[in-house]
């Protein structure tokens, strides 16, 4: 892809962008619309977005198919672990308000179903942002036939 | 039935069209994909019926505005002062307890909010899931079928199967 | 300590297996995947016997998810018919573990087996999840996690058919799902709630709303095709086919019985069997499409020659067994039908790895391969016989219990042509087995199976277990029929 200048530009421009307004989605999920699967689709597509115009060699110098795919687990194991952790703190299967803490409360550190939701989604994001980015990687992978 | 009765339930009617048309592409299909974008008119036309059913009259986004959300917290505020000093841990059951009763009474008494039913909508996020999750593998069993038939054509690929 | 996990062993049941899951991808090796999907499915059994004990003594075990109670947060519910369903459920998925890895190692290339397990695991999670949840949601969201894990452990088989097997389940599957999710939509239409027991208060009966109506036949369809019923049956045969030989023991034995344990739920529960038999002819209509599938697959497997598939038609004969039952709605046919379910799984399990076996010794489930192998393999061999007598119904087997507890309800409710039918419909079981066991023992041997060597005891010895409990629970059924019977008792005493 060395001949299409003005797609290769306007694409190195828009993808920070892209993965500003995933984080965005992301992070600003808990006060808004939004949340872990829209950030981590949007994410992808940053990420996808890469991948087609500077080919999948390029992509996958960037993310790794095997980091992708350890982090498709990792974001689940998030998702559950938190679980675990507000068991293991004595409540219900992600009974939030067990997390509820005092730690640093003048720096804003979410506590509660603030920090449960927050795990939540960092999880949920983690692991649609490596899902779809495999989906693309398996796809693209394909020789022709 | 009269006109408005049928002009009236026109989200049902754009559901069962949609998932007609799915539905007869799945059945009438001969080529692999078309059978795939079948199936994902079919669940659309779900993810419809559900959301349409969450939607009320007059009903806004079911996010308490800011201004409420503030005189409410005030209020839960003004309310839980005697039980400003206890432990974080307890005190936020009882907060939120306290918000969402007053919140109740302020709306009920200054603006009277209808929300729409977020639930369907947030079932229908998961049901997205599961119709990505759906579609990738279809697409995914499609490629692998194409690498080893050479067509996506069923009726060619049952063909060959029966040479063999 | 004990306490607190005993506390929590519902949930743990379901997130075992899901944490397990994407640990094997972490660990990215083979086996290391297997020991980790081993350990927990064993746990994991353990952890639904206990429950099963506990409801037994103690009655409905009720978990509310993030401390939210029901009906606005979902509740896990596990009664004896539930627990009796996943112990069998988690039962066979760690048993057909222990006679995973030389099979896998034979069918499925190396580079996937951690893929594998933790498929394997998924599926399992969603398969417990349809058993213990009580919200009807979650029924949905687990059956598409367990149907989406099979599509992809059934497309490993070896030959190029198995993508294709697992695409048209997948598309049956997935109307079968949709259709399942627009009953959903148009029950909570009707009651504004997804929680089972919430629903059954609220949906009114007298009159047979047409929303109710309407919500009913698309969840009986869709449950119908997962079931595999007669005449929606068509992506089974091949799905059992072509899948790996440890993907359909699997399969085969654990999930269109949790299918016709979420129908029975939502039958006996929701719709109540008031206006699903009397104001609506769903029994009849279930008697008639059993009886026919009954006949119809197993004439159809008597032709086969490929072993696998064949006992796939039979599956979908044996389906018709347990839904026969159900359509009685006496306590004895529909006992009948859950101990059926439990006594299929054990026997087609047994079968389906019998069958793994022959295929790991002699590279081929073609019937015209396994002449003779009788004499090489004669431990294999005989565990078929066993296990066949069981699927026909001969007494001391566990096939007898429920072909004896079926033809009793048939009896009690005076339907004598279909008793009769059903003993007629034996006998074609008896043929499709015999012509395998004719083939196995007085066949001359193929060139392969004289040179095959007895199947290694690793996968001997869980095909023993699985055939020796048929005989087990042939003879001794307190806890198969006599378990049934109570979760029979308390399906039908709960409703009015």
């Amino acid at each position: 892809m060395t001949g299409f200048p003005i797609i290769r530009i306007i694409t190195k421009l828009l993808i920070p962008y892209i993965l500003l307004f995933a984080f965005y989605v992301q992070f600003h999920g808990d006060y808004g619309p939004g949340g872990g699967f829209q950030a981590g689709v949007i994410f992808a597509s940053g990420l996808i977005l890469y991948g087609l115009v500077f080919g999948l060699h390029a992509i996958k110098k960037v993310a790794p198919p095997i980091v992708i795919e350890k982090c498709m687990a990792l974001g689940v194991l998030i998702y559950a672990g938190t679980g675990v952790l507000t068991m293991a703190l004595g409540g219900k299967f992600l009974d939030y308000s067990v997390l509820e803490h005092d730690v640093l409360p003048h720096w804003h550190v979410p506590s509660g179903q603030h920090l449960g939701i927050f795990l939540v989604e960092l999880g949920v994001g983690i692991t649609v942002t490596a899902v779809m980015t495999m989906i693309f990687y398996a796809f693209a992978g394909r020789k022709q036939v | 039935m009269t006109l408005e009765s049928v002009a009236g339930l026109y989200n049902y009617w754009v559901v069962i069209f949609l998932m007609m048309t799915g539905f007869y592409i799945v059945l009438a299909r001969k080529n692999l994909i078309k059978s795939v974008i079948g199936l994902n008119i079919f669940q659309t036309s779900v993810f419809l019926l559900y959301i349409t059913m969450g939607k009320v009259e007059g009903g806004t986004a079911p996010i308490v505005p800011p201004a409420i959300a503030a005189a409410q917290a005030h209020a839960a505020h003004g309310s839980d002062a005697g039980h400003a000093a206890t432990p974080h841990v307890e005190g936020a059951h009882e907060v939120a307890h306290a918000a969402l009763q007053h919140g109740g009474e302020l709306a009920s008494t200054t603006t009277e909010i209808i929300y729409s039913n977020p639930l369907p909508s947030v079932l229908m996020l998961t049901a997205i899931v599961v119709g990505i999750a759906t579609t990738a593998l279809a697409l995914a069993l499609v490629v692998r079928i194409r690498e080893d038939y050479g067509t996506v054509d069923e009726e060619r690929i049952l063909e060959l199967d029966r040479g063999e | 300590m004990i306490d607190a996990i005993f506390a929590h062993l519902p949930i743990l049941l379901i997130v075992m297996p899901l944490v397990a899951a994407p640990c094997c991808v972490l660990t990215g090796n083979g086996r290391a995947a297997y020991a980790l999907a081993l350990v927990v499915s064993l746990l994991t059994f353990a952890c639904s016997i206990t429950l099963l004990e506990e409801t037994l003594v103690h009655g409905v075990v009720r978990y509310e998810l993030g401390d939210w109670s029901p009906p606005y947060g979902i509740e896990y519910r596990v009664d004896i018919f539930s627990g009796f369903v996943m112990s069998f459920v988690s039962g066979i998925g760690a048993i057909v573990l222990v006679y995973a890895p030389l099979s896998v190692r034979d069918e499925i290339s190396e580079s996937k087996h951690y893929l594998f397990y933790a498929t394997y695991l998924l599926c399992m999670t969603g398969l417990l999840g349809m058993c213990v949840t009580g919200d009807l949601f979650n029924v949905f969201v687990f059956l598409e996690i367990s149907s989406l894990s099979s599509y992809a452990l059934i497309s490993l088989g070896r030959t190029r058919r198995a993508p294709l097997a697992a695409f048209q389940y997948l598309i049956l599957g997935s109307i079968g799902a949709t259709f399942i999710l627009i009953g959903i939509g148009l029950l909570y239409q009707m009651t504004g709630t997804l929680n089972m027991g919430d629903i059954a208060a609220r949906v009114p009966h007298e009159h047979g709303p047409r929303t109710v109506l309407v919500a009913f036949a698309f969840l009986t369809v869709g449950l119908c095709v997962k079931m595999a019923v007669f005449p929606l049956h068509t992506w089974l045969p091949n799905a059992y086919t072509y899948a790996p030989s440890v993907v359909t023991c699997f399969i085969a034995a654990t999930a269109t019985k949790v299918s016709v344990y979420a129908f029975v739920r939502i039958i006996f529960e929701i719709i109540t069997p008031g206006f699903a038999f009397d104001v609506l002819p769903l029994d009849t209509e279930l008697m008639l499409f059993s009886l026919v599938g009954i006949f119809i697959a197993s004439i159809a497997a008597i032709y086969q020659d490929n072993v696998k598939r064949l006992l796939a038609y039979s599956s979908v004969a044996q389906i018709g067994y347990m839904l026969l039952g159900i359509s009685m709605a006496t306590p004895t046919g529909l006992s009948a039908g859950i101990v059926h379910m439990f006594n299929h799984a054990l026997i087609k399990g047994g079968l389906f790895m019998v069958a793994g076996c022959f295929a790991l010794r002699l590279g081929s489930v073609q019937l015209s391969d396994w002449k003779g192998a009788g004499r090489t393999m004669p431990l294999t061999s005989l565990a078929w016989a066993i296990g066949g007598l069981g699927l026909i119904g001969v007494p001391l087997t566990a096939g007898f219990i429920s072909k004896w507890l079926l033809l009793t309800s048939a009896f009690e409710a005076g339907r004598w042509p279909v008793a009769a039918l059903m003993l007629l419909s034996s006998l074609l079981a008896v043929v499709y087995i015999w012509r395998v066991v004719e083939t196995l023992f007085f066949a001359e041997p193929s060139e392969a199976a004289a040179n095959a060597t007895e199947a290694p005891l690793r996968m001997l010895i869980p095909t023993y277990v699985l055939i020796g409990a048929t005989l087990v629970f042939g003879v001794w059924t307190s806890y198969s029929a006599g378990i049934a019977r109570q979760a029979a008792i308390a399906l039908l005493g709960g409703t009015p």
